[in-house]
């Protein structure tokens, strides 16, 4: 299990418009591209100069195929990275103020203290 | 030697930029007040007629990251861009252009890794709403030159409450050790209770008002030694998944120091979390 690659998922999604309209159509299509393309990129080193050992396991290519953020929330992603995101990517379908958001804590109402360890 | 002449400590909602620019129907109910008390508040930064702005604040995995992630550090740069896309996208912030105070920041530095922090630092730093939230709320002509200083408040380890405590004594005693005539204001913003990411985000208040009346009780009298007693890394979950954020408040009372009450409090009671306003004055109001 790696949070640390779930959060840079997130993360390298995130800062990028078109990545974020991507994920939103293609969620299945564009985890697996991005796993194969751009997991094992340093973002700060050149392509050559990339890592070699990073990789998802199924439960986590699960939950991002299938926008599952309650499942995120379990495995310890970042709860920052996983709002910001998701925030982006449905906040559109939803005609209340904060709607989307106050729909995402619903969904995490299960959760209790201590909440999924973050530490990477 | 510079002048301390203002120690500030704030939240920094990133949602009053869009509150207090917004008309018609788009206008939030509690706009109108949310503004008076801001501009209540920037006043206690005028009065002190500063020439220079230590913005304390903390990246929000902007352009500091999980490969390579300082517990503090301090920009060293004659321009800050500001504000990233995603803060564009979920808070309408606009793109902002801060000059630098480099020699400040050099002290800063070099006297900081000699009194035993061991500061990173950044030569090309894009800030995000963590220091622009307080500028548009304290200073919206954004004329002044500024110090920005991240903390880790984010992404665990951590550094304990008692360290972000221990450098606001140093960046106190740093300021006041410069030597230069200029008067110099320290900013720094946190939370109080607050929730991001999980199932108390987004209530009718902060996720646990109780905790924000101790904080504000302890920040508004100086109780640093009470706020130690209290307050770990492990305390801190309770509050809130995103009240670590807190500690950048304890590094400002460092600032402030022991005992010292503030000279201006004032809080607001929002949805989603409080807004707390502390400002005090080294030297006497507006020395």
């Amino acid at each position: 299990m790696s949070k640390y690659l779930l959060n840079k998922f997130l993360f390298t999604i995130d800062r990028d418009p078109q990545l974020v309209e991507r994920y939103r159509e293609d969620p299945s299509g564009t985890m697996a591209w991005w796993e194969a393309e751009q997991a094992n990129k340093i973002l700060n080193c050149i392509d050559g100069e990339a890592s070699t050992w990073l990789t998802f396991d199924d439960t986590e290519r699960s939950a991002l195929a299938t926008h599952d953020y309650p499942t995120l929330f379990a495995l310890g992603a970042h709860p920052f990275l996983t709002l910001t995101l998701f925030t982006a990517l449905f906040k559109r379908d939803h005609i209340e103020p904060l709607g989307f958001q106050r729909e995402y804590a619903q969904r995490l109402s299960h959760f209790a203290l201590p909440y999924p360890d973050i530490a990477t | 030697m510079a002048e301390l002449v203002a120690v500030i400590a704030s939240t920094h909602h990133p949602f009053y930029y869009r509150a207090s620019t917004a008309a018609g129907e788009e206008r939030s109910p509690f706009a109108d007040e949310w503004v008076r008390k801001v501009e209540a508040f920037r006043a206690t930064l005028t009065k002190a007629r500063p020439d220079v702005l230590v913005m304390v604040g903390a990246d929000h995995f902007h352009q500091l990251w999980l490969d390579n992630m300082p517990q503090f550090l301090i920009g060293k740069a004659p321009f800050y861009d500001a504000n990233f896309h995603n803060e564009e996208r979920e808070f309408h912030l606009p793109k902002m252009l801060l000059t630098g105070q480099e020699d400040l920041s050099a002290h800063l530095l070099r006297e900081g890794l000699d009194a035993g922090f061991d500061l990173a630092f950044s030569n090309e730093l894009r800030i995000d709403h963590s220091i622009t939230c307080p500028i548009i709320t304290l200073r919206p002509e954004h004329d002044l030159p500024i110090v920005p200083v991240y903390t880790n408040i984010f992404a665990p380890p951590l550094p304990r409450p008692k360290r972000f405590v221990e450098l606001g004594r140093t960046i106190r005693q740093l300021v006041q050790s410069w030597p230069s005539g200029q008067r110099v204001a320290v900013i720094g913003t946190g939370h109080l209770s607050l929730e991001l990411g999980g199932p108390r985000q987004f209530g009718p208040h902060g996720p646990d008002p109780e905790f924000d009346h101790k904080a504000v009780e302890w920040i508004s009298t100086g109780d640093i030694e009470g706020c130690l007693a209290e307050v770990t890394l492990d305390s801190l979950h309770a509050p809130g998944n995103a009240t670590h954020g807190f500690m950048d408040f304890m590094l400002m009372m460092g600032v402030a120091g022991e005992g010292a009450k503030a000279d201006y409090v004032d809080t607001y009671d929002l949805y989603h979390t409080m807004e707390a306003f502390f400002t005090w004055y080294p030297n006497g109001a507006a020395a």
